[in-house]
């Protein structure tokens, strides 16, 4: 009946999720504009040479070259000091992305571990689930506005203005945005510890450590991934809204967010001066969605559609 | 029901004042307190005099116990007063505002109305616009609706409320002259004139916390519509002949709610952080507003305050959540 050549070799399963994330229309394309994204602000200024804080010196010169629509030279045009917002775009999209992805890592970093430690051991399960009962009790936006205005000029004067507030955001943002993934990963610890396979390496003597990192981590690691994939979206919204309040970073080390802030006062006359680094934000946020929804649905077949 | 929601409100209290604590520690502690704030050309005992007046010179135990009191006892008896002309209060001290020496609270009764307003109608208009759209989705599952409506949704959830009000600026204040950019707050309503006036303004602000809530609600309702339609009851109404209308309105709607209901509890406290967004946008001048000039105004009382307020919220609307839940879904017990 069936020939060898019908019988698919065998596939791993990260080549099985592959296939499934590819048949998923929308994270195909969240994961194209992505790419475009992180290419344009990664690779973009390797091109693109003009430095995104150069004013020009001679104050005549940079008096006319402030508000300029765009022109070949400058294709979005200068802002309200004649920097250039092309390249403005492109090193405030390099700060966004990478204050998303260092917050997300440590929140997934944080929350993995309350996670695992409440699942896997029982005398910690109860306070460390109250703490995070807590911290999804705090007004988080509020005390994020507060640590902000508290901390941001002692860590800028000790450690520079960029390093300082980078520091700081990232901070924030990962101990505020950690309990989900703690849940998520309880959860499924929780199920995996009563498996045979745990019993199993149990009853040949293997340390709770070595169960922890070599059993059940490799087993929670997908719903982590789908739980990373919406901390990044989340962080970069967190770190616009900072900046947008204008308690994010500062001016001349702007962020999309920053450098929607600056856009706000002059929007009559520019709209554009917002509408780049929303758009930007926005997209970025979409696609990152859209991935992690396919992410989801690739890993957890039981919820596919859904 | 009762025990369990008396045993709810009692846990509450250890965790209210658990986070009180945290917020005034944080809020104290920090490097970047006011005291420095105070000029380096104020002489020394004017200095000390000036910290003595605010009460800052007391060790932290003592100023956190009596925040305490006057949030929870003397605040209150304040607000009573007001109401049936009472003398509860007496002239015991209230917790005052750094930046207006004003009572905290009266600055708060003056913002929270435009909060409200704001808040509330969006929140109204998001939920009436999710239900619809969210039950026909699931209804005609991946139909062209269906697919529209997924991705409008994840559009409204993922631009973040600071660009679509902007954005709305742009189109329809500046282009279009529909609609003011600004929130006036000094309008009142008296006749239609100025009640058309006032839902002009609002019509921005609104629009834009109602797509945001609309784009949450819509796909829990659809997905909740979703399991419910696919259940056996749902079969059942059909078999005995019962107009499609019934089945899907009454039947599986209502079931439907259960989560959805509390999704917008929970959603409440959500809803009043992303008014701090929108009202910077719109210069509302509610609590949102007065929270963010309290911190540029380094306010600790302001802000002590009005976070705590937010924690006050978010504790409550979560218990509101579970309570609702227990209450509507007979199958939920709590004992």
């Amino acid at each position: 009946m069936t020939d060898a050549a019908t019988i698919q070799p065998p596939r791993s399963q990260w080549a099985d999720v592959w296939s499934q994330f590819r048949s998923h229309k929308g994270a195909m394309l969240g994961l194209f504009v992505l790419s475009l994204l992180v290419a344009f602000v990664f690779i973009g200024p390797l091109i693109w040479r003009v430095d995104p804080t150069y004013v020009n010196p001679d104050a005549a010169k940079m008096i006319m070259s402030r508000n300029k629509p765009p022109t070949l030279d400058h294709p979005l045009g200068t802002d309200q000091l004649g920097r250039d917002m092309l390249a403005r775009m492109m090193s405030g999209g390099r700060v966004s992305l990478a204050v998303g992805t260092v917050a997300m890592v440590l929140s997934m970093v944080i929350g993995s571990f309350v996670g695992l430690m409440a699942g896997f051991y029982r005398r910690l399960d109860g306070p460390l689930m109250r703490l995070t009962d807590m911290f999804l009790a705090l007004p988080l936006l509020p005390l994020l506005l507060v640590l902000m205005m508290l901390f941001r000029d002692a860590l800028a004067s000790s450690l520079g203005p960029e390093a300082g507030t980078f520091l700081l955001i990232v901070m924030a943002i990962g101990v505020t945005s950690w309990m989900h993934a703690a849940r998520i990963v309880r959860g499924q610890v929780l199920a995996i510890k009563e498996r045979e396979f745990v019993l199993a390496a149990r009853s040949i003597g293997v340390p709770s450590r070595r169960i922890i990192l070599r059993h059940i981590m490799p087993n929670v690691i997908s719903s982590v991934m789908v739980a990373a994939t919406l901390g990044i979206a989340g962080a970069i919204i967190t770190e616009s809204v900072l900046s947008f309040l204008g308690l994010g970073f500062p001016p001349d080390f702007p962020t999309w967010g920053r450098l929607l802030y600056d856009g706000v006062e002059y929007m009559q006359l520019y709209p554009s001066r917002v509408v780049f680094p929303g758009l930007a934000i926005s997209l970025t946020v979409l696609s990152v969605n859209y991935i992690g929804d396919g992410l989801r649905d690739a890993l957890d077949p039981r919820i596919r559609g859904r | 029901m009762l025990t369990y929601t008396i045993r709810r409100l009692l846990l509450a209290i250890p965790t209210l004042l658990l986070i009180s604590l945290v917020i005034f520690l944080l809020v104290d502690l920090a490097p970047g307190s006011p005291m420095s704030e105070i000029p380096l050309t104020v002489p020394p005992e004017v200095r000390l005099k000036m910290i003595q007046a605010m009460g800052a010179d007391q060790p932290v135990f003592v100023r956190y116990l009596l925040w305490l009191k006057q949030f929870f006892i003397v605040e209150p008896s304040y607000i009573i007063d007001g109401w049936f002309g009472t003398n509860l209060g007496g002239d015991q001290q209230r917790i005052l505002s750094w930046q207006s020496r004003a009572p905290v609270f009266d600055v708060i009764g003056q913002r929270l109305p435009q909060t409200l307003t704001v808040v509330g109608t969006a929140y109204l208009v998001g939920i009436l616009i999710a239900l619809p759209i969210g039950i026909y989705s699931a209804y005609r599952q991946y139909s062209w609706f269906d697919q529209l409506g997924t991705f409008f949704a994840m559009v409204g959830y993922s631009v973040p409320t600071f660009f679509t009000g902007v954005l709305f600026i742009v189109i329809f204040s500046v282009n279009l002259h529909w609609f003011p950019s600004i929130y006036d707050t000094t309008l009142k309503v008296t006749d239609w004139a100025s009640f058309w006036k006032q839902v002009h303004q609002m019509a921005l602000p609104v629009m834009v916390l109602a797509l945001f809530n609309a784009a949450e609600i819509s796909r829990y309702t659809r997905s909740s519509m979703l399991e419910n339609l696919g259940q056996d009851y749902a079969r059942t109404a059909r078999a005995k002949g019962m107009s499609e209308r019934t089945v899907v309105l009454k039947h599986v709607l209502r079931n439907s709610m259960i989560p959805v209901v509390t999704i917008i509890a929970l959603g409440m406290p959500a809803v009043f952080g992303g008014a701090i967004i929108t009202e910077q946008v719109f210069k509302v001048n509610g609590i949102g507003a007065a929270l963010i000039g309290a911190i540029h105004a380094n306010d600790l009382p302001m802000v002590q305050t009005l976070t705590f307020i937010f924690a006050v919220l978010i504790v409550l609307f979560n218990l509101i959540a579970d309570i609702l839940y227990g209450i509507l879904d007979p199958r939920i017990r709590y004992d």
